[in-house]
């Protein structure tokens, strides 16, 4: 089989673990579109909040479905010895960790979609006004938080410290970052830490592509573009198979 | 195609300060089932795990099937399979579909079903690998080992954990897998395990082969002959390195004062009695 054969028999492998696991299903799918529902039905008559909260929504997602569950998967799959026991084998890895990246991916994806089609359907938001920016920032945004989920799970240590290392991140991440209400009614500490980091410039861009409102699309692509060529040289450097 | 299957001389491997492995060499040859046998944080895992592709050795030569395992390469992985000391599954498969799984990653792999039944778990191939217990788990691992139909078997302590049963069914693989030609690389801390299936055994002790040889050879030249009888009631042991002149002296001097030499036994050195006397040696160097 060759190795393009072989990431595809990966990747339909995970696909096959992932629906098998439901807390992975919970915090990927039904998390995200949970305070979607929530949130929406206590603000939804306003279209301002909405406005923000789709996108904000999205950007979420997609940290939940590349990062968290990156660092978290890796950790496991290194900790349970999963990760050697490929590695003994003839899996070339580039085809192992396509497999395995690919299912994150397709999930984010998924996530986006179900999203803007809840958006649309159930809270009457306007179709996306930039389909072609919604992808790219989508496939961005997914570069961006795989790599930087593989370069953590680097960082942590152990099976039992993985939900409290990711959840260190990704809580205080998605409150500073506008996923929920504007940033700007932040104090300016917060707001300088969320302007350094990725996720806000992705909901930016996010916004741009679906609302056409939000930050300026140029400078969030150079953030979160910047911060995927960080996450890949860590990632890559620093990767253990045990 | 040479007739060695694995090529080790000198080999060394140091973490740090703390040297694993001071200059280890041996050679498998074809077809061979040779066991490294000794206690635990002796290097044998350090070893074969150099051989494996997992380390990178500090110093020495390695060769396995003609290559050099720190040098990855896909057509050699598909000639081993390789028994770890501890390596998990994925737990929210099935024994089948794990099997299946890595199945796929081989030339010519071995069919599912078959090697499933191989290792004795046909009435697990539908439960997860999440509720097996640890000696089904590490028949799993077995067959995931042999699922690529290597040339070459990497068995790392297999059986540690398996109860009496197991052990057996384990053993009878193993053998099954010399019948069919593969070489065989085995490490163990278990001296009944060595003899029953090793063709050769190196015995490894501080990072050192200490001794080596077919199994029932091992303690010639080291360890003597033990000649015991009852006299009296009393046990009587004498040790020599040749029973022969010994026992025509005693049997002579007893037949002289019209005794019995009740229990009479020439026994020679177990393997454990070699490994006890040659670990305790090493020890005192």
């Amino acid at each position: 089989m060759s190795p393009l054969a072989l990431a595809w028999q990966q990747f339909r492998f995970e696909r096959r673990l992932f629906w098998r696991n439901p807390s992975a299903a919970f915090f990927n799918f039904a998390l995200p579109l949970l305070f979607l529902v929530l949130i929406a039905s206590a603000f939804g008559s306003d279209d301002d909040e909405l406005d923000i909260l789709l996108p904000g929504i999205a950007g979420m997602s997609v940290l939940a479905t590349t990062f968290t569950a990156l660092a978290f998967g890796l950790t496991v799959l290194r900790e349970d010895g999963i990760l050697k026991r490929i590695r003994g084998t003839p899996i070339p890895t580039w085809s192992y960790l396509t497999g395995l990246l690919a299912s994150a991916v397709l999930n984010a994806f998924l996530q986006v979609v179900l999203i803007v089609l809840i958006g649309h359907l159930v809270y009457g938001v306007a179709w996306p006004v930039d389909p072609p920016l919604l992808l790219a920032f989508t496939v961005l945004g997914v570069a961006c938080f795989a790599s930087l989920g593989v370069a953590f799970s680097h960082a942590i240590p152990n099976e039992d410290a993985a939900p409290a290392y990711t959840n260190a991140v990704f809580l205080p991440l998605i409150f500073i970052s506008g996923v929920f209400y504007s940033e700007d009614d932040l104090p300016a500490v917060l707001r300088a830490i969320a302007d350094a980091l990725p996720l806000k410039h992705l909901i930016d861009g996010l916004s741009q592509a679906i609302v056409g409102g939000g930050g300026d699309a140029g400078t969030a692509a150079a953030v979160v573009g910047a911060w995927a060529l960080a996450g890949i040289l860590l990632a890559v450097r620093f990767f253990r198979w045990e | 195609m040479s007739e060695l299957a694995i090529e080790v001389s000198n080999l060394h491997k140091s973490y740090g300060s703390l040297e694993a492995v001071r200059g280890v060499s041996f050679d498998v040859r074809r077809g061979e089932v040779f066991g490294l046998l000794g206690p635990n944080g002796a290097g044998k895992t350090t070893t074969v795990e150099i051989l494996e592709g997992y380390r990178r050795r500090s110093a020495g030569e390695v060769w396995v099937l003609g290559h050099d395992p720190e040098v990855r390469d896909r057509g050699q992985q598909q000639r081993v399979g390789i028994v770890l000391q501890s390596c998990g599954f994925y737990p929210r498969v099935t024994v089948r579909e794990a099997v299946e799984h890595f199945a796929k990653a081989y030339p010519r792999a071995r069919d599912p079903a078959g090697t499933i039944a191989l290792v004795g778990l046909e009435e697990k191939a539908e439960a997860r690998t999440k509720d097996l217990s640890g000696g089904q788990r590490r028949r799993l691992d077995l067959a995931l080992a042999l699922i690529g139909d290597p040339e070459l078997v990497f068995l790392d302590e297999p059986t540690t954990g398996f109860d009496p049963a197991a052990r057996r069914t384990a053993w009878g693989v193993v053998r099954r897998l010399k019948d069919l030609g593969k070489t065989v690389l085995l490490t163990t801390h278990y001296l009944d395990e060595a003899q029953a299936l090793a063709d050769r055994v190196a015995i490894v002790k501080d990072g050192r082969i200490v001794a080596e040889g077919p199994p029932d050879q091992l303690g010639h030249g080291r360890s003597r002959y033990r000649v015991a009888y009852f006299s009296n009631g009393r046990r009587v042991e004498h040790q020599t390195d040749d029973p022969t002149e010994l026992l025509h002296r005693l049997t002579r001097d007893a037949l002289a004062r019209g005794e019995r030499l009740d229990g009479l036994e020439v026994t020679r050195p177990t393997l454990e009695e070699v490994y006890l006397h040659l670990t305790a040696d090493a020890d005192s160097v």
